[in-house]
This record gives C-alpha cells, sequence and structure tokens, in this order.
C-alpha cells in the first residue's frame, strides 16, 4: 500500500457552483500534506468529503488502495480519519471529558476515559484537565480537546483546518512539535492553511487550489513563499502600499483608562485600557480571537456604554455615556465583525441597510421620523458603485450577496460617510483577495484624508499591510501602540501571550 | 423518500402572497374531509360553513361585528409578533379593558354625554395597556418570558372579572345573574350606515371603523416610519438592532402597550356593542384566535384585516352549520387550529424550497 | 385534625402529580433545544381520550394508553412542523395548543357529564395500612409512583448515560453535533414525542384519577403552568419534581382556605396558582447564575443542516 487516501476526480456541486472540480491527489502514511489556496478554493468542500459530512456529486475516494463511500462523519473516524475543524465542534456547557466522549464510539465509563484523556493529552504536549467546562476555556485550550479527541481514536490520517488562526505563534510552535511527532508514528496529516511560511516550515507535499481546481502538487519546502502565493491567486499579488506620514495630526479618538465588567459568563473583562488614535493614522489591535475584542469594539462603538464618560473622546468630546447613534453623529462610524446579522441585517435588501447604521446621522434618509427610500437608494447605489458591490438584482437583499461583496457594501456604508474615526472589526474576515485589497486600501485612504482608522485584526500580514502603529490586546488588556516598523512577528507573538501583563505587574511590584 | 429543504438565496415573494391561500384551500379540503367522514356531503357542508355567511347583508354584519375584534387585536399582535415580543395575552387585556371601561357606567349610571362614550372607549384602551404593561415590566426588569407571564395573566383577568360581575358590581336588580346593569345610549357604540339601502343597507359601528383605521395606521407605522423599521429590524437581527442603536427594551414595552390598548379597546367594544353589559365569557376566545389572524395575515396590518374577515367566516359558518347540519359549533375552533398549522407549513415555502430524496438514490449521486 | 391533614397531602399528591407529568416531559424536548409550548393542546386531548377510551372499554389502563397515544401523535405534528419543515417553534406550538383545545372540546362533546372510569389506588396490602404514612407512601394510585419513576429516570439517562449525554450536547450545540455525526432532527423527534406522551398521560391523569369526568379546558393552564416548571427547575429533574409539589400544596392551600370559609373572595384563591406562577419565574429568571448555566443553548432554534 503506497498511499493511504486517493481522491480520484471528485466533483462537489452545490446548486451551480462548482466547489470541487475533478480533484485528483493522494496522501501517503506519515505524510504532513498542505491543502493551500485561498478562501473559496475549495479546500473546505474537499475535506469535509473526506469526513463524510458532505457527498462528492462524482468521482471516488480510496482508503489503502481500495474505494470506499465515506457516509458519514461517524464511518470517517471508523476508517482511522479524525478531523480538528476551524470552527470547533464543541459544546459549551459540557465538560473536556463529556465532550470527547461524544466523538468516541459505544458506551463509555467516565473515571477511565477521564483518565486516559489526562495520560494521552499531557504525553503530547497538550495538557488539559478532564473536568473542566469547555466555556471556561481559551481557544487554544478548546483545540487541544479537538485534538485529544481525535488522537485518542489512534487516527490513521488527521486533518487540520487553518488550525493556527487561533493560536499565538508560540502555541503554533508547540502544535508543530505535536503534528511532527504524530507524524513520525506514521500517522498522516492534511493540512489546510493559507499561511505560507508555516506551510514551508512544517509540510512534506502540498497540493495547491484554485477555485475548486487542482493547479499544482508540489514539495513546499523547495519553493519560495512567493511562488507558493503565485500558484495560489494565478498572478502577481497586489501589496498595498502604506504611503507613510511622517507624523501623525491631532488626537481625534482617545481611550483613557477603559473599564468594562464582563456581561456574562464566557465573556472578557476590559482592564485599563488607553489608546490615542491621530488624524492620519491607521492603528492596528493585533491579538488571538477571544482575548476581548468584541467586548473592545462594543465598548469603543458604544453598543455597551461606558461607567465614566471621559473614557472615551472623540475628537476631545467625552462619549463614554453615549450610545452608538450619538457618537456616530459625533463623527465616528464602526464595522463589527460578523457581517450577517449584526452589519446588516439579512432579509433586508441593502437600501434598508443603509438606513440600519445612518438614521442617525443623515438627514436626507429620516424625516421626522419617516423613511426616505429615496434618500436610502441614493446612498447605496453610491457605494455599490465606487466599490463594485457585484449583485444579481438592483437592490438585493444582504443575504443574497456573497462575503466579499457584502463586507465591501458595508465598509464602504460607513466610508461613504466620510468618517473622523473608523473602527473596523476583522475587515477581511473571510474575504476574497480582491475584495481585501479594495477594503484596505480604502481603510489607508481615508487615514491619509485625515481621518482616525482602529483596525481589529487576527489576521498579522493584513496588519503589517495597513498599520501604522500596532497595539496587542490579550486577556481584556491592551498593549502600548508601538509603530509598526519596530515590531516583528516574534514580538507580537510575546504580547499576544500575554508579555505586557507580566510586565505591568512587574512594574507594579517594584512601584 | 424523504422530504428536504433547501434554503432559498432570497425570499420568495410569490410564495409570500400564495401561502395564506394554499393553506385556506387546504384547510378547506381537509374540512370536506372531515365531513365525508362524519357522513355529509363535504360540498352542502362547506357551502354552509364557508359561504351562507357571505350571502345577506345581515350576515355581513354579523362578520363585521365578529371581525372587528380580530382585527383590532390581529393587526396588533402581528406588529409584536414581527418584532419578536411574543404577548399572547391578548384575552386577558380584551378582558381588562372590558373592565376598565366599565368603570364609568357602573359608577357613573347617569352620565349620559358623548363624553362618556369617549371616556369609556379611552379606559378600555388604559386597561388594556395597563395589563400589557405587566409582562413587558416583567420582561424588561426581571428577563421573566413575557409567553408565560402574559398567558397567566388571561386566566388572572377572567377571574377579576368574574369576582366583580358576581360581587361588588352586580346588578341589583339582576335577579342574581352574574352581570353588570346593562349600558344604554351614550354609554353603547353608535352605529352607521355605510351602503345605502339600494345595495343593501348595511350597518357598522364604531368599533369597525376604528378597527380600519387601526389597521391603516399601523400599516404606515410599519412601512413608512423609522419606528417601524426598528420593530422589524428588532425582529429578524437583535443584534444589528442593537448595533442601530435601538433598544430593546423600548421595543417590548412599544409593543405590550400598542397589543395591549388594542385588545383592551377590542375588549370595551364588545361590552358596549354586541354584549351590552359586563359578564363572563365576553369574548369566544377572541384573544387567541387574534393569534391565528395576525399569522394568516403575514403580520401584516392589512392583511390582518382581511384574515379578520376569514376567521370571522369560520365563527359564523359554526353557528349556522350548527343550526342547518347539526354539526357542533366546537368544529369551528378545531377548523381555525388546523388552518394555523397549514400557514406556518406554508410559510416555510418563502424561505425553503421542498425537495424529496430518495434514500435508495442517495448511494447512486454519491458514486456515480 | 389528623385526618383533615392527611387528606389535604393526599390531594396535594394528586393535584401535583399532571405538573409533574407534564413538565417532566416537556424538560426533555427542551434539553434536546426544542421549545414546545403545545403542552396545554397536548394534554387536554390526553384527558378527553383517556376518558373516552376508559369508559367505551372500562378500563383505565387502556384509557392510559389512548392518552400517550393522543399526546405522542400531536407531538408529532408538532415536530413536522418545527423540525422537517423547519417553522416558528413559538408560533407552532401556540397553534397545537390552539388545535389541541379545539379538539377536544369537539370529541368530548359527547362525554360531558358522564361518569368516568376511575383510576383506583394500588392499596398495597399490609403496608398502606400503616396509619398515616401508608395511605401517603403505599396508598396512590399507579401513576404517582411512574410519574416519580420518570424523573429518577429522566435524572439517571440525562446525567449518567450516553444517551443523555447526546441529547444534552443537541440542546447546547445543535451544529457540533451534526459535525460529530448525530442525527439532530433524529434525536429531536423522539424528545418531541416523549414530551408528547408525558403531556397526554398528564391530561389523562386529571380525567382518570384527579377528576374522573370530562370537562371543557379541564386542563385550566396546567400545561403553561408545567412550562414556567421547567424555567422554574433550571432544566434540572429533581428540582422539577420540588417545584412541581410546591405548586400543587399552593393550588391546594388555595383551595382549602376556600373551603374553610375565610372572607377572601374565592376568585383570588383561585388565581393563586397563576399569581404564584408568574412570582416564580420573575424570581428565577432575575437570577442569571441560576438560569444561565443550564439553559440549553439553542432552545427554540431552527436547525438546518448545510448539504
Amino acid at each position: 500500500m503506497e498511499y493511504l487516501l486517493e481522491a480520484l476526480n471528485v466533483t462537489k456541486i452545490f446548486g451551480t457552483l462548482k466547489a470541487n472540480d475533478n480533484v485528483t491527489l493522494k496522501v501517503k502514511p506519515g505524510e504532513i500534506h498542505a491543502f493551500l489556496g485561498e478562501n473559496g478554493a475549495g479546500k473546505s468542500t474537499l475535506v469535509k468529503m473526506i469526513y463524510g459530512a458532505l457527498q462528492p456529486t462524482s468521482g471516488e475516494f480510496r482508503w489503502m488502495g481500495s474505494p470506499v463511500t465515506i457516509a458519514n462523519p461517524a464511518a470517517a473516524r471508523k476508517l482511522g480519519i479524525g478531523m480538528v475543524f476551524q470552527h470547533f465542534s464543541l459544546f459549551d456547557a459540557l465538560s473536556v471529558a463529556e465532550n470527547i466522549a461524544l466523538a468516541m464510539p459505544g458506551d463509555f465509563d467516565m473515571a477511565k476515559l477521564s483518565e486516559k484523556i489526562s495520560r494521552v493529552s499531557k504525553d503530547y504536549g497538550l495538557p488539559l484537565e478532564p473536568t473542566a467546562i469547555v466555556a471556561d476555556l481559551s481557544v487554544g485550550e478548546r483545540q487541544r480537546i479537538e485534538i485529544v479527541r481525535c488522537l485518542l481514536q489512534e487516527p490513521k490520517l488527521l486533518i487540520m483546518d487553518e488550525p493556527t488562526a487561533v493560536l499565538t505563534p508560540q502555541e503554533a510552535d508547540q502544535l508543530f512539535l505535536t503534528l511532527g511527532r504524530l507524524a513520525r508514528e506514521g500517522c498522516a496529516v492534511i493540512y489546510i492553511s493559507h499561511r505560507l511560511e508555516e506551510v514551508k516550515r512544517l509540510c512534506h507535499n502540498a497540493t495547491i487550489l484554485r477555485h475548486g481546481k487542482v493547479v499544482a502538487n508540489v514539495d513546499p519546502t523547495k519553493e519560495t513563499a512567493s511562488s507558493l502565493a503565485k500558484l495560489m491567486v494565478g498572478g502577481e499579488i497586489h501589496v498595498v502600499r502604506a504611503a507613510r506620514k511622517d507624523k501623525g495630526g491631532a488626537v481625534r479618538l482617545k481611550l483613557e483608562g477603559l473599564n468594562l465588567h464582563a456581561d456574562g459568563p464566557f465573556a472578557v473583562e476590559l482592564k485599563n485600557i488607553s489608546l490615542d488614535v491621530r488624524a492620519g493614522e491607521v492603528v492596528a489591535i493585533a491579538g488571538v480571537a477571544g482575548n476581548g475584542q468584541s467586548e473592545f469594539f462594543d465598548a469603543v462603538s458604544g453598543e455597551r456604554s461606558l461607567p465614566r464618560d471621559a473614557m472615551l473622546l472623540i475628537d476631545g468630546k467625552p462619549m463614554g455615556y453615549h450610545g452608538v447613534n450619538a457618537r456616530r453623529n459625533a463623527g465616528a462610524a464602526f464595522v463589527p465583525e460578523e457581517r450577517l446579522g449584526h452589519g446588516a441585517v439579512p432579509g433586508f435588501r441593502l437600501s434598508e441597510n443603509v438606513i440600519l447604521t445612518r438614521h442617525s446621522s443623515d438627514e436626507a434618509l429620516v424625516k421626522s421620523g419617516m423613511m426616505q427610500k429615496n434618500g436610502a437608494s441614493g446612498v447605496s447605489e453610491r457605494v455599490i458603485k465606487a466599490f463594485d458591490v457585484r449583485k444579481g438584482k438592483p437592490d438585493p437583499e444582504a443575504r443574497a450577496l456573497s462575503g466579499g461583496n457584502l463586507q465591501k457594501f458595508v465598509v464602504g456604508r460607513e466610508l461613504d460617510r466620510k468618517p473622523g474615526v473608523l473602527v473596523v472589526n476583522q475587515p477581511t474576515w473571510g474575504v476574497d483577495a480582491g475584495a481585501s485589497a479594495t477594503i484596505r486600501q480604502a481603510i489607508i485612504d481615508l487615514a491619509r484624508q485625515g481621518s482616525a482608522v482602529l483596525v481589529i485584526s487576527q489576521d498579522l500580514d493584513e496588519i503589517f499591510e495597513v498599520a501604522d502603529r500596532i497595539a496587542v490586546i490579550s486577556r481584556g488588556q491592551l498593549s502600548e501602540a508601538y509603530p509598526s516598523s519596530e515590531l516583528s512577528a516574534e514580538k507580537i507573538g510575546l504580547l499576544m501571550a500575554g508579555e505586557h501583563e507580566t510586565r505591568e505587574m512587574a512594574h507594579a511590584a517594584r512601584a | 423518500m424523504r422530504l428536504v429543504l433547501e434554503k432559498r438565496a432570497e425570499r420568495s415573494t410569490r410564495m409570500a402572497l400564495l401561502s395564506p391561500l394554499i393553506a385556506i384551500v387546504l384547510t378547506l379540503v381537509t374540512g370536506g374531509i372531515i365531513f365525508a367522514l362524519r357522513g355529509l356531503d363535504p360540498l352542502a357542508a362547506l357551502y354552509v360553513y364557508f359561504i351562507e355567511p357571505l350571502t345577506s347583508s345581515w350576515s355581513i354584519e354579523q362578520l363585521i361585528v365578529k371581525a372587528t375584534p380580530l382585527a383590532l387585536i390581529g393587526a396588533a399582535l402581528g406588529v409584536s409578533y414581527l418584532a419578536n415580543v411574543w404577548n399572547i395575552g391578548a384575552e386577558g387585556q380584551l378582558t381588562a379593558g372590558a373592565i376598565f371601561g366599565s368603570i364609568i357606567p357602573v359608577y357613573f349610571p347617569e352620565m349620559q354625554t358623548p363624553l362618556t362614550l369617549v371616556l369609556m372607549l379611552a379606559l378600555g384602551i388604559i386597561g388594556g395597556m395597563a395589563f400589557g404593561a405587566i409582562p413587558a415590566f416583567l420582561k424588561n426588569r426581571f428577563s421573566a418570558n413575557e409567553i408565560l407571564t402574559s398567558l397567566m395573566l388571561v386566566y388572572v383577568a377572567q377571574l377579576i372579572l368574574d369576582w366583580l360581575v358576581r360581587g361588588p358590581w352586580r346588578d341589583p336588580q339582576g335577579y342574581n345573574f352574574p352581570k353588570t346593569i346593562s349600558f344604554t345610549n351614550w354609554q353603547t357604540l353608535p352605529s352607521f350606515q355605510v351602503l345605502p339601502p339600494s345595495i343593501g343597507p348595511l350597518y357598522v359601528n364604531l368599533g369597525a371603523i376604528l378597527a380600519v383605521l387601526a389597521a391603516i395606521s399601523l400599516a404606515f407605522l410599519m412601512g413608512r416610519t423609522l419606528k417601524g423599521f426598528e420593530l422589524r429590524v428588532q425582529g429578524v437581527a437583535p443584534r444589528a438592532g442593537r448595533f442601530a442603536g435601538f433598544s430593546r427594551e423600548k421595543t417590548v414595552w412599544f409593543c405590550f402597550l400598542l397589543s395591549g390598548g388594542l385588545a383592551g379597546l377590542a375588549g370595551i367594544c364588545e361590552v358596549m356593542s354586541t354584549v351590552g353589559q359586563l359578564q363572563p365569557g365576553i369574548s369566544p376566545g377572541y384573544g387567541f384566535t387574534a393569534i391565528i389572524v395576525a399569522f394568516l395575515g403575514r403580520l401584516n396590518p392589512i392583511g390582518a384585516l382581511v384574515a379578520a374577515f376569514a376567521l370571522a367566516i369560520s365563527y359564523l359558518g359554526g353557528e349556522s352549520a350548527q343550526v342547518a347540519l347539526g354539526i357542533s359549533d366546537k368544529t369551528a375552533r378545531v377548523f381555525q387550529g388546523i388552518l394555523l398549522f397549514y400557514i406556518l407549513a406554508c410559510d416555510s415555502l418563502i424561505l425553503y424550497r421542498f425537495k424529496l430524496i430518495g434514500l435508495s438514490a442517495a448511494p447512486v449521486e454519491s458514486r456515480a | 385534625m389528623n385526618d383533615q391533614l392527611l387528606s389535604i397531602i393526599l390531594t396535594i399528591i394528586t393535584a401535583s402529580t399532571p405538573l409533574l407529568l407534564a413538565s417532566i416531559g416537556e424538560l426533555v424536548v427542551e434539553r434536546s433545544g426544542v421549545l414546545n409550548l403545545g403542552v396545554e393542546g397536548m394534554m387536554a386531548v390526553g384527558a378527553v381520550c383517556g376518558f373516552g377510551a376508559a369508559l367505551t372499554t372500562g378500563s383505565p389502563l387502556i384509557g392510559i394508553l389512548a392518552a400517550i397515544a393522543a399526546g405522542v401523535l400531536l407531538s408529532l405534528l408538532f415536530g413536522f412542523l418545527t423540525l422537517t419543515m423547519i417553522s416558528n417553534q413559538v408560533a407552532t406550538g401556540l397553534a397545537l395548543t390552539l388545535l389541541g383545545l379545539g379538539l377536544a372540546g369537539l370529541i368530548g362533546e359527547s362525554f360531558v357529564g358522564q361518569p368516568g372510569v376511575k383510576l383506583q389506588n394500588l392499596d398495597i396490602p399490609v403496608l398502606s395500612a400503616i396509619p398515616f404514612i401508608g395511605p401517603i407512601l403505599f396508598g396512590q394510585d399507579l401513576l404517582v409512583y411512574v410519574s416519580l419513576a420518570i424523573v429518577a429516570g429522566v435524572s439517571y439517562v440525562l446525567f449518567r448515560t450516553k444517551t443523555g449525554l447526546i441529547i444534552r450536547a443537541v440542546g447546547d450545540s445543535h451544529q457540533s453535533a451534526h459535525a460529530l455525526g448525530y442525527s439532530v432532527i433524529g434525536v429531536r423527534y423522539l424528545a418531541v414525542m416523549f414530551g408528547g406522551g408525558c403531556a397526554g398521560l398528564a391530561g389523562g391523569y386529571l380525567s382518570l384519577a384527579y377528576t374522573p369526568q370530562w370537562v371543557e379546558n379541564m386542563t385550566s393552564g396546567r400545561g403553561w403552568i408545567a412550562l414556567a416548571l421547567v424555567v422554574f427547575a433550571s432544566w434540572l429533574p429533581w428540582r422539577l419534581a420540588i417545584g412541581a409539589y410546591l405548586f400543587g400544596t399552593i393550588t391546594i392551600l388555595g383551595f382549602s382556605l376556600q373551603a374553610i370559609g375565610i372572607g377572601i373572595p374565592s376568585q383570588l384563591l383561585s388565581s393563586l396558582p397563576y399569581i404564584v406562577t408568574i412570582l416564580a419565574l420573575v424570581v428565577i429568571s432575575g437570577n442569571r447564575a441560576l438560569t444561565r448555566a443550564n439553559t440549553p443553548a439553542c432552545l427554540g432554534q431552527p436547525f438546518v443542516p448545510d448539504r
């Protein structure tokens, strides 16, 4: 048996979309095999079929040389295929051991299972407490549950979907050690990523997908990051150039000692956050997901009001007590992380979604309590044109747009107001390369015209592309903001892991 | 074979319009089957039930009388449900409105001016609002489930009514019947002739006119104003509602005061017209049937106006079927329940489309 | 005095049992992530079918079975709409209640005023002869013991077996459960049917044991109180049992006070259970720590598997 898993001419069609087009690839035992591709290239669809969560429209899979139909995830697990999803399939209200028991076949003995979890997790350098409730764990710890869950079934093939997207660089290093050890023990790993350096470092083999098709199969160690990128994108990548100004202007957004208690059992408390964002600059906040970014966004946008008015100032005016509309009227604009259901109402037309965030700041949209539909359509068409939002109908519902086009609309809706302060959470999360470039350029352009821009992002590449200064959020605390030229990825990694907290504690201890 | 639903990219406008009609047709078919099972000629029975009530101007007047409270309450409930506020205690708010409005004739029986009429209607609205305010307050202050609290208050309101008409408010000359004194003159609703005798004279009372006005105003509110926009956003995307700076608490208050107020108005209109006095059993469950009206009307105020007629027919048809065919008038409630089920099922077709999957075909599909 | 206390305790037990039966079923339904507001309707139909079957056959046991079957059938209707057709659970539950009450009224029309068949007490020999304690512990009807056995069973299954773990998992995150290969819809159908059976049984208890007769609207809001009890018990079976007996006690105390004839209007005493329900909801819902921890995260949310 030369190959553990083979996919032969596999095609998957959703409606009119060919998510995978005649894909053929082979994975050897003990090999770390990368699936590289942009968002929407078809990586996730492909692995979901390997894991039995989806069925191919045509084509076949072979497992250890013989054809198989992987009818469902249980069948996949029976074959020896384990998968760690990008979005974890965990149960917040259940304990670590219960979460793992759910993935094991047959009945279970909780005491025995707990003992085994402790042993195996320690063995592979991923320590876990079996009785802990998932809701109380960090993202990194949650990923460990997923991995241990797979390891307990002694898999022959482990699928990892963008595992490092949620990890600090140091946590990622630990993960690479674990994966390397697994491979040496003969387990094959399918590693999905779009992080080229990682793939070069870790993987033995790489299959590159573009628009659902396999475009190349290469040895990543013999490639350069840019040659891999070229294969992924299919041409030269458009790099946003941040034409730096020498010095920022006046402070337009000021946070001073911002504190906010956690508003639920699973939320993060914000502790003593101070930051100045000046006219003409882009400040980025880096950090691993779940360290208080969404709480921070709610606090800055005014979706939750602050305990003191002077904790947040817009153009010098204290706005801490004021709600989101008052802050908009003071010249600020906000773009949340979640497009559907937060930034836009899925079942509403684009013109109605214009009213959503601009009803209080635009007199042309609402007159004495009455909606002005013509005004709204006008704004909507202007945004669609300026940002090249592609759509099927003249004024479609928000949910009918693709992720990238909707994000362009949601960002464009705010930029159209020429806000003095813009706060964006994850501006290009899950967005294709073309739309990303447009959005990033628009953000930089806004700053160059004299606005203050604050970007919250988990994507370090994006942060280095747009930011003049970078701060890092970790467990609800914000580091100092450093000029981006003075920061290395490694330094950011240490900050993400909470280095500044310990340093501040040390300061406090000395004082 | 297996039935699965597939999500549509956008809402289907065609299905949104067709779904209530399909539901009504399915209900009629089901009704026909039930009649046939009972050994009746289904077509004749359906005729008595659903067509006869439309044949004379007298029964059309009766229809309007029955449709009035349904439309008043149904329109407001539709607005609330659209905003994801689940007031199902309209029957209790109706009762509270009837009680509050009756304060005037019970305590000031001599007061007989146009002001009496206005005061009674206003007190009816206030009574319904006050009773609706309780679940709203409990929801906002303690996050107590408004479905359960508003429903519990129905029983409380009915027991209060029962106590009043058997106790302090009982008509001393009423031979111990549980009722207040009869309402007269300005204590009852005036009627207006809306069609001349040449067409067939048609009289409607003030309540019906108020119901039409309420439906039109609510339709305007929902379609044109920022307030309506706010309510719609909160119903489908609460997080987006917060992002737009809309207050959830205010919405809960607004919906309960609106639907409570209109239910109270419906209640006082009932005792000021059809019933003519306060007594137990002033409503044959209008507050609950209005839930069906709201859904059949697609949670749209004008839709509720139309749907109120459809359900009024089932009430009236139930009565005439009992006389003509010996079918229990309770059949009407079963029809109403079945209708609501069909509406809800058909509503799924607005967002989803059906797909039948043969189990045997599945592996073929995956290996072909 | 002792006799009076004894008879009050005995009526409390029979008043609490239907609440307990209906709410324990709904607890399982809600643990699986489904909110079925149709308990009142299923109870009503259970009551009338149980009564009718017992009347026709003369056997209360067949009545009980008929009540369960009626509840299950109605719950399947609810399941088909909410799980297969993905309709709104709140609205569909209301529809089920309206339909159930209507159906019960129609079916029961000919039963009004007829004497019913009573489910006899078990009266375990010797033991039930023990004064005071005997009749309470050993002299109840079958369903009293069954209701407590169901609570014990549900508690065991939910927290000690894999089946229960799966039910809780489906209620906590249907996406994750689906990703792990569990049939979310299948688990929920079974839970909904269990809830329907329990609600039907609760209705049957009303018309066969509590007051062996058929009166329209005899459920008088008990289905809704059962729903409130589940919240009150924060989705824990034993707390539910305590809650059901607490409510039974309050109802009966109201009646007893009425019987003694103190100067309080009877309507006020009759409204006691409803007012207490509201108060209980307020006390529990206001306490976030109590409710949040156990509230199934997917409660009431529709599940559409992506294919």
